[in-house]
């Protein structure tokens, strides 16, 4: 597999929107590409016909009945949350 | 007073016979946090007001009440917990600075019925950010240093959780186990621990690190006192839809104990190793019956670990963003980031494949060994780390080492089954050694069953640090 | 005749008219409330909040998809689409993605390619170079069909978006009014030369009427004919519509902002749908509905399509007939012509007025034919009119009747006996 890139982190910090220095860049790109070298172990694991698991419980149809519950809604802490203007519009 | 109880029943008799009272109680063990919090760094937040006027009422209930203890299960049993989980009105951190002054508007489920069971809250335990570490030394606020010897961990991520116990702080904690985060304080601490089955008890109000394989549970110092605890938090509420009410399925009277074999290998302590044979002699006296078991996949637990629960963390994350609570997110600490983008790399288009597809499916054949290896024996017993606790610093440089000691942890995350972590000696270095007993899913009863059993063959008395 | 084939796909949103949210027992109907007070730990995207399912938003979803011949999943799962916005409090949106409830489906012979469920974000506002977030919407519940790209016009996509919203207010799962933003449009647009789908689409953005729709996929089609006519290549891009300029603008997107990083929600376990589904009885759609009336009461396709078009009136004047059928044509009539339905907000009481009107006193027949004499008797020269073949004042020869007898003459007979007057008249 090919060795992770600085290049490689500075995208994967932009997708977890995290601002990195260069100096942090620097650090991670090793140590995550120990990690991933590793993780990567699992390629020679045989899965085939096998199904995912996404948790554990085997529940199914855990439904809500659709009423408004007073109780869990919270006071309001403010009347609008604030940030500054965003530039560009979403996906 | 002088010595603090240090099991429930003791604590609930004395209280009953007015030995002392609820507000002695909590003043004793104001005095032990005053006195030794500040060197090891064990809560963060020290309710003592509320403390006292939950003490006030324990007190009144008790004096007015006949069957006071039977309607109040936890009543006058001081709790202390985890940071990660959250109570209204009252600091809660994660370990991290991005939550350093965060108050939040509800409390978690587990909080609130061990209050309405009568508990006492004392305080907020240090932890690793975000729960992420096995030492306690990823904690924003500085490491929680091991009541026994204060050069080495606490084991982690609920690092205060045990310490706290060790030191004479709390009767009981909360912690949550992702991949061994309650067992392994217990473990370098000298405790009880449940890791429960996930789904047992609910996670609402705790925060999420990784949501398929986090749950919540108690340690203390006795099984029995475990068990009140679980019977306590278990069960539905309503909020959290992954949550099964709790059957009792089968009482087991003689029990089979599996040994996998692939955990005892090159790497783990000897005198651990020792450690666990003793044991093994100690259930053979009491007739359960041992035979080796295989659980071949076992190696890759730690990869599918590292690469569901970092994904899971990028994502439970991502609402730090500063907006509506809390610091954004360059308050972030190393590990927290690292795990982020770890996540973010392994979900990521032209990767969700081999990687965090890939680890799902090997998640599932680990599953798969582990409910067939229960169709041949009624627990597994296994160590809960490869060496006692370590020297503060020692591993810390080196992610991949701290990472690998989670192997041991990593089989009961993923397949979802509850482990008890049981006390069982001390290593010539003066540190705390145990074991783990893990079952099938629900099977709590079993392994509280034989923690009674083991814990009556040795004589077992509760110790703390100081 | 543009040489370019225009192929539209569209993605609606619809905001069901469930209790509460998707994920949370918060209000889920948000409009007028004041901001940010209908939130909790789930919605706001606390630490430690969790999320559960509304049973109402799936059967409301299902239902959608039977009545357009969805075929419905097995299993259903919720998945996390993941990407940073401040109006998102979790920073992923949970959603569908490989199990939505409904595959497939069909409406007006336009093919549908999934309807999934999923929750919306919050609200954002601008003032004075800051975003102000509005959490109310946070969490509410979304019913979202994706088309296949089968739209070649403008009307097209009207027809097809007008039955949607239609047969969405007859199953009554929700308002589906565009401009409260119960209904949202969004129309993928591009040009070809061959019918076959191009390496670009651009999408159209925040339309909130049906007249904005129509103007703004015009005047993206005008733009695109004209940079492909002159040689330009066209951008993947998102364009809103401005009704000033009467053309479109470009929104700029983020970079990699479509990497969703998509994955399975655990904290939601998945969902099993199998028939009888529990949606409750399949009301009659629109289309049934027309076909029933017209087949039924025989009347006009105009007449049809006002009463289809208004669920409470079409059963209002079903309610009539079956009072009294009849009046039928009466009623039909009274209600299209003069909305006399509105002044009876009971059909009994409607029902009970045309009855009046129509069972008048009318004048006897020897009053009739002593007003018939006099006005033959005073308009000669009409007389002579109606001799040479102008058949048509006998209109006016009726009305002056009535006059004489005040409105009180049955026109009917009225008619017959004038002419049978005028016959004998004109025999002489």
């Amino acid at each position: 597999m090919a060795k992770l890139t600085k290049k490689d982190v500075k995208h994967v910090a932009d997708l977890s929107n995290l601002t990195l220095t260069d100096e942090e860049i620097a650090k991670f790109t090793p140590q995550l590409d120990k990690i991933i070298e590793f993780i990567a172990t699992l390629s020679e694991v045989d899965t085939t016909n096998v199904e995912p698991t996404s948790q554990t419980t085997g529940l199914t149809n855990v439904l809500r009945e659709d009423e408004i519950k007073v109780d869990n809604m919270l006071m309001p802490e403010t009347d609008y949350y604030k940030v500054p203007s965003i530039l560009h519009n979403r996906s | 007073m002088n010595n603090i109880p240090l099991t429930i029943k003791e604590t609930q008799e004395g209280l009953k016979s007015k030995k002392f009272s609820a507000v002695e109680l909590v003043d004793s063990y104001l005095a032990q946090i005053k006195k030794y919090n500040d060197e090891y760094n064990i809560f963060l937040t020290v309710t003592e007001e509320e403390a006292y006027e939950q003490a006030k009422s324990v007190n009144q209930l008790i004096n007015n009440s006949e069957n006071a203890f039977e309607q109040y299960p936890l009543l006058g049993v001081t709790t202390a917990h985890k940071d990660i989980f959250l109570t209204k009105g009252v600091r809660t951190t994660a370990g991290s600075k991005i939550l350093e002054s965060y108050i939040p508007q509800y409390s978690a489920t587990a909080v609130r019925r061990i209050e309405r069971a009568g508990g006492i809250m004392i305080g907020k335990l240090n932890c690793d950010a975000f729960a992420h570490g096995s030492s306690g030394e990823n904690s924003d606020f500085g490491t929680t240093l091991n009541p026994w010897n204060k050069k080495y961990t606490s084991g982690g991520s609920s690092s205060g959780s045990g310490a706290a116990l060790s030191a004479n702080m709390s009767l009981i904690t909360t912690g949550t186990d992702t991949c061994g985060s309650i067992r392994l304080p217990a473990n370098y601490g000298y405790s009880v621990a449940l890791k429960p089955t996930y789904g047992a008890v609910s996670r609402y109000g705790v925060i999420a690190m990784a949501s398929s394989l986090d749950t919540v549970g108690p340690l203390g110092r006795c099984v029995d006192d475990i068990e009140t605890v679980f019977n306590v938090i278990k069960g539905k509420d309503g909020l959290d839809g992954n949550v099964k009410n709790y059957e009792n399925n089968s009482q087991k009277i003689k029990f089979k104990i599996g040994i996998p074999k692939e955990f005892f290998v090159g790497g783990l302590d000897k005198e651990i190793e020792k450690n666990i044979q003793e044991v093994i002699k100690t259930y053979k006296k009491e007739d359960v019956e041992f035979v080796e078991v295989s659980l071949p996949s076992t190696k890759y637990g730690i990869s599918v670990y590292y690469i569901i629960q970092p994904a899971e963390v990028s994502s439970n994350l991502g609402r730090f963003d500063g907006i509506r609570y809390g610091n954004d997110r360059n308050s972030f600490g190393e590990e927290a980031k690292r795990r982020i983008m770890l996540g973010s790399y392994v979900l990521s288009a032209g990767y969700y494949d081999a990687y965090y597809e890939k680890a799902m499916k090997v998640r599932t054949i680990i599953k798969n060994e582990v409910d067939e290896v229960f169709t041949k024996v009624d627990a597994l017993i296994a160590p809960v780390a490869p060496t006692p606790a370590f020297k503060i610093g020692e591993k810390a440089s080196d992610p991949l080492a701290m990472y690998l000691t989670d192997i041991y942890a990593a089989t009961a995350n993923l397949s979802g089954i509850p482990s008890l972590a049981i006390p069982s000696g001390f290593s010539s270095k003066k540190l705390p050694l145990g074991f783990q007993l893990m079952g099938p899913r629900f099977s709590e009863h079993n392994l509280f069953e034989l923690g009674r059993k083991y814990h009556q063959e040795i004589d077992y008395k509760p110790k703390v640090a100081f | 005749m543009s040489k370019y084939i225009t192929i539209i796909g569209l993605e609606i949103h619809i905001e069901p008219n469930t209790n509460s949210k998707m994920f949370c027992s918060c209000p889920q109907n948000h409009f007028g409330a004041k901001p940010n007070s209908q939130t909790c730990p789930i919605c706001l995207g606390l630490p430690g909040a969790l999320p559960i399912a509304n049973k109402e938003a799936i059967n409301k979803t299902i239902k959608l998809g039977l009545a357009l011949g969805s075929k419905i999943s097995e299993v259903s799962r919720f998945y996390r689409k993941h990407y940073f916005y401040p109006d998102l409090p979790k920073s992923f949106q949970t959603s569908q993605k490989d199990n939505p409830f409904c595959v497939g489906g069909e409406l007006m012979g336009f093919k549908i390619n999934h309807i999934h469920l999923e929750e919306d974000a919050g609200k954002l506002i601008h003032q004075d170079g800051n975003s102000l977030i509005d959490f109310n919407r946070s969490g509410c519940a979304l019913i979202e069909m994706v088309t296949e790209p089968v739209f070649h016009s403008v009307e097209d996509v009207l027809k097809f978006t007008k039955e949607l919203q239609l047969i969405a207010r007859y199953l009554d799962i929700s308002n589906v009014d565009m401009e409260k933003g119960t209904m949202r449009l969004e129309a993928n647009i591009s040009l070809s030369l061959d019918g076959k789908l191009p390496n670009y689409k651009v999408e159209l953005k925040n339309i909130n009427s049906f007249k904005f729709l129509e103007k703004a996929i015009n005047a993206e089609i005008e733009r695109q004919t004209t940079a492909l006519d002159s040689g330009q290549k066209l951008a993947q891009e998102t364009r809103g519509y401005d009704e000033k300029t009467k053309t479109t603008f470009s929104q700029r997107t983020k970079a990699d902002s479509h990497d969703y990083r998509y994955f399975p929600e655990a904290d939601l376990p998945p969902i099993t749908s199998r028939k009888p589904y529990a949606v409750g009885p399949m009301p009659e759609l629109p289309q049934q509905k027309r076909e029933r009336f017209e087949e039924t009461y025989k009347l006009s396709k105009d007449y049809i399509e006002i009463l289809v078009s208004d669920l409470s009136r079409a059963n209002y004047f079903e309610e009539c007939v079956k009072l009294d059928p009849s009046l039928t044509k009466s009623i039909v009539e009274l209600m299209i012509n003069k909305n006399m339905d509105k002044d009876y907000p009971e059909p009994a009481g409607l029902v009970k007025k045309i009855k009046e009107i129509t069972n008048i006193e009318y004048a006897s027949e020897s009053d009739l034919e002593e007003a018939i004499r006099e006005v033959v008797y005073e308009n000669p020269d009409i007389i002579t009119s109606y001799k040479n073949g102008k058949g048509q004042v006998i209109g006016f020869l009726i009305g002056q009747v009535q006059k004489k007898l005040n409105g009180n003459g049955d026109p009917k007979i009225i008619n017959i006996k004038l002419t049978e007057k005028l016959h004998v008249a004109t025999q002489h």
